[in-house]
């Protein structure tokens, strides 16, 4: 590459660097920034006030910072299980898919069963919710130990199914009947909705659920052999084998606890949020997670901030939508290009990056 | 072209489905022989959808169409290959990336055109040939993005077998190490590779926009980025069985189309699974005989290169 007078010298550090590590999150997003100024001036907007709209008004009063913490739960708790897969090497990016069967699965006992006054409707829909993540997320599992398939492939290719699944059964069997023919199901009774926690916003007990999810999380990272293993299996797969580590038995663990939460995060949005099963139960959750865990470098804690990020960006596409009627794709744009300058940052944790003056005549060939 | 049969229409079908999925997986066939993996194709096709339709709607040239619809998907692989082969960033993570922000942007740059009608690729009618009966039409009588298409896979085949520069490039996707060590650029090459897939990839989306469904709709691809990249597992890195297999998962697609439309009673979503289940039965037949797979998928797939370490 040439790189006009000045070249770009790249080496690799001796050990990967903690500092650059927490540090190119926060690059990633001012540079994000910068672009999406640069963007809404392109677009026609003025910059500096889009990008207020997008990022500070959302969140300007109790019931925006409710809200974005109504979406970052189920980023955070998706994203959570995601990062545990991507430690251990395992590229499960179907959590969309996943998130929608656990919504499926834990509805489909409240569209048995809708008079049912039974105050263990609830509970029991969240464990089928995470039964059913798990089990959509199974299917790559026992594809990828014993048929040796690609897990990044099924996975994703899964989620288009799980979405033509819902649509089959609330446009069918499970369309509400006194719906006027909207494909939705019935609207779901008190006993199978999460409880509300702060009045006067849409703020609901899934929040606390994600809590609990990313507490229980991090100490099994930090703390138990289990969280160690998954983390050497990902660093050094030979390592881990000859230390007793079954590789297989990882791919399954991962995938299934990434499959359940996603699922318990479906079936939460359902039971807390929506009230209802629609054609689509997500915004884009399960592909957003990927982002958030990346951002929150795969780790609980840094996750729950980058949940909050990803979170602000839904909020805010949703913003502009309406102050500046912009198209909600924005969010997405803004999504891949924090991806994308993380990605590229990240280069300065294992790499010691110099700009050189190239010579006339260069010693070394570098390109 | 009057009163054509019903096995003609339906094989005529068959060829307007496979055609996108034969360029994009052409394409990344020669991106990942290379040693690079690109999970963005199917933003680089919503990129070259998007663009290609907006260019052919305002300018009325179908040619300047698909040029733009090529070098929209080349400019989207040019952000990946800068990210995977300059900065060095996991090609998993950044296919990732490419897909969510094509999604984005091609919705937001076609907010303005949703719905506007286009007239269908033109089809260049080959004298003579086409009329041959039964075949004469259903082989020569296409649009040109299935000519590209078909020639393509076969130039491919030829680049890459027959070829010194094939050579050279298969050579980096096995060992990006000896190659550089007997002096050939590996990031050039690579750049390379990765840019071609991106035009394939380009033209696989303005097909589908100028030509399979002449408009333009958010996330028109649908999944076929991935049953793209599906289908250079199932051929083995082969481009003869991308041909093959393009027009295998071009006939099921169909398949359930007309299935669909003779009222089988079956639910239209469940129908519509088809593609996708049968894309993961596939790759599970191919892949199960891991030996197979090792033996002809490029060793170097998916690694970073840095000449330093």
């Amino acid at each position: 590459m040439k790189v006009s007078a000045m070249r770009l010298k790249i080496t690799p550090r001796q050990t990967h660097s903690r500092l650059m590590s927490w540090l190119t999150p926060i690059m990633a997003l001012s540079l994000s920034l910068v672009s999406g100024m640069i963007m809404f001036y392109l677009l026609g907007y003025p910059p500096i006030q889009s990008l207020y709209t997008f990022f500070i008004s959302p969140i300007s009063d109790l019931y925006g910072v409710s809200e974005l913490i109504i979406k970052a739960s189920p980023l955070a708790m998706i994203a959570v299980g995601l990062a545990m897969g991507f430690r251990a090497n395992v590229w499960n990016i179907g959590a969309e898919g996943q998130f929608t069967i656990g919504a499926i699965a834990g509805s489909a006992l409240v569209i048995y069963f809708p008079s049912s006054e039974n105050f263990l409707m609830l509970p029991v829909m969240l464990i089928l919710g995470i039964v059913g993540g798990m089990a959509w997320a199974s299917i790559p599992a026992f594809l990828k130990t014993r048929f040796n398939t690609n897990e990044i492939l099924t996975s994703l290719l899964l989620v288009y199914v799980a979405i033509l699944l819902l649509s089959t059964l609330i446009h069918g069997p499970w369309r509400d009947p006194d719906g006027y023919n909207f494909p939705e199901s019935v609207v779901f009774p008190g006993v199978a909705t999460l409880p509300s926690i702060l009045s006067g916003t849409r703020l609901h007990a899934g929040t606390l659920i994600a809590l609990l999810v990313v507490a229980t999380a991090w100490v099994l990272y930090s703390k138990t052999i289990a969280g160690f293993q998954v983390r050497v299996a990902g660093l050094a797969p030979n390592a881990a084998r000859y230390a007793g580590v079954q590789y297989k038995r990882m791919i399954w663990y991962v995938l299934l606890a990434a499959g359940g939460l996603s699922g318990l995060a479906g079936i939460i949005e359902v039971t807390g949020l929506i009230g209802q099963l629609q054609p689509i139960v997500s915004p884009g959750y399960g592909f957003s997670a990927i982002i958030v865990a990346f951002l929150g470098r795969l780790h609980p804690i840094g996750i729950v901030f980058a949940s909050l990020v990803l979170a602000l960006s839904y909020l805010g596409g949703e913003f502009v939508q309406i102050k500046l009627g912009l198209p909600l794709g924005i969010a997405g744009v803004f999504q891949g290009m924090l991806l994308f300058y993380l990605l590229s940052c990240d280069l300065l944790i294992n790499y010691r990056v110099e700009f050189r003056h190239t010579k006339t005549i260069a010693p070394v060939k570098t390109s | 072209m009057e009163a054509i049969t019903t096995i003609e229409f339906i094989l005529l079908t068959v060829i307007s489905a496979a055609t996108p999925l034969l360029l994009a997986a052409t394409g990344e066939l020669v991106a990942e022989k290379s040693g690079v993996l690109n999970l963005g194709i199917e933003g680089m096709m919503l990129a070259g959808a998007v663009c290609a339709f907006i260019a052919a709607l305002t300018t009325g040239s179908w040619a300047l169409g698909i040029v733009v619809g090529a070098a929209a998907g080349i400019l989207m692989s040019m952000l990946f290959g800068l990210l995977t082969l300059i900065f060095l960033a996991n090609q998993v993570a950044s296919g990732l990336a490419l897909t969510l922000f094509g999604i984005g942007l091609s919705s937001l740059i076609g907010i303005p055109f949703i719905g506007l009608p286009i007239d269908k690729l033109p089809t260049l009618d080959l004298p003579l040939l086409g009329d041959i009966p039964i075949f004469g039409p259903l082989l020569f009588e296409q649009d040109a993005l299935v000519y590209i298409s078909i020639i393509m896979a076969l130039a491919v085949h030829w680049f890459l077998n027959h070829s010194k520069s094939g050579l050279v490039l298969r050579a980096v996707g096995e060992s990006h190490d000896a190659a550089h060590s007997i002096g050939y650029s590996v990031l050039k090459i690579r750049f390379l590779a990765v840019m071609f897939g991106g035009a394939m990839a380009g033209l696989g989306g303005a097909f589908l926009s100028l030509s399979y469904t002449p408009m333009w709709v958010e996330h028109m691809t649908a999944g076929r980025g991935w049953i793209a990249l599906a289908l250079v597992v199932f051929a083995t890195w082969k481009p003869g069985r991308v041909i093959i297999g393009a027009y295998l998962f071009g006939a099921v697609t169909i398949l359930q189309l007309h299935l669909q439309g003779i009222g089988v009673q079956i639910p239209a979503q469940i129908l519509s699974m088809l593609p996708y289940l049968v894309t993961i039965l596939v790759l599970v037949l191919i892949s199960r005989n891991a030996a197979r797979v090792k033996l002809n998928a490029p060793a170097c797939i998916g690694q970073i290169f840095h000449p330093n370490t």
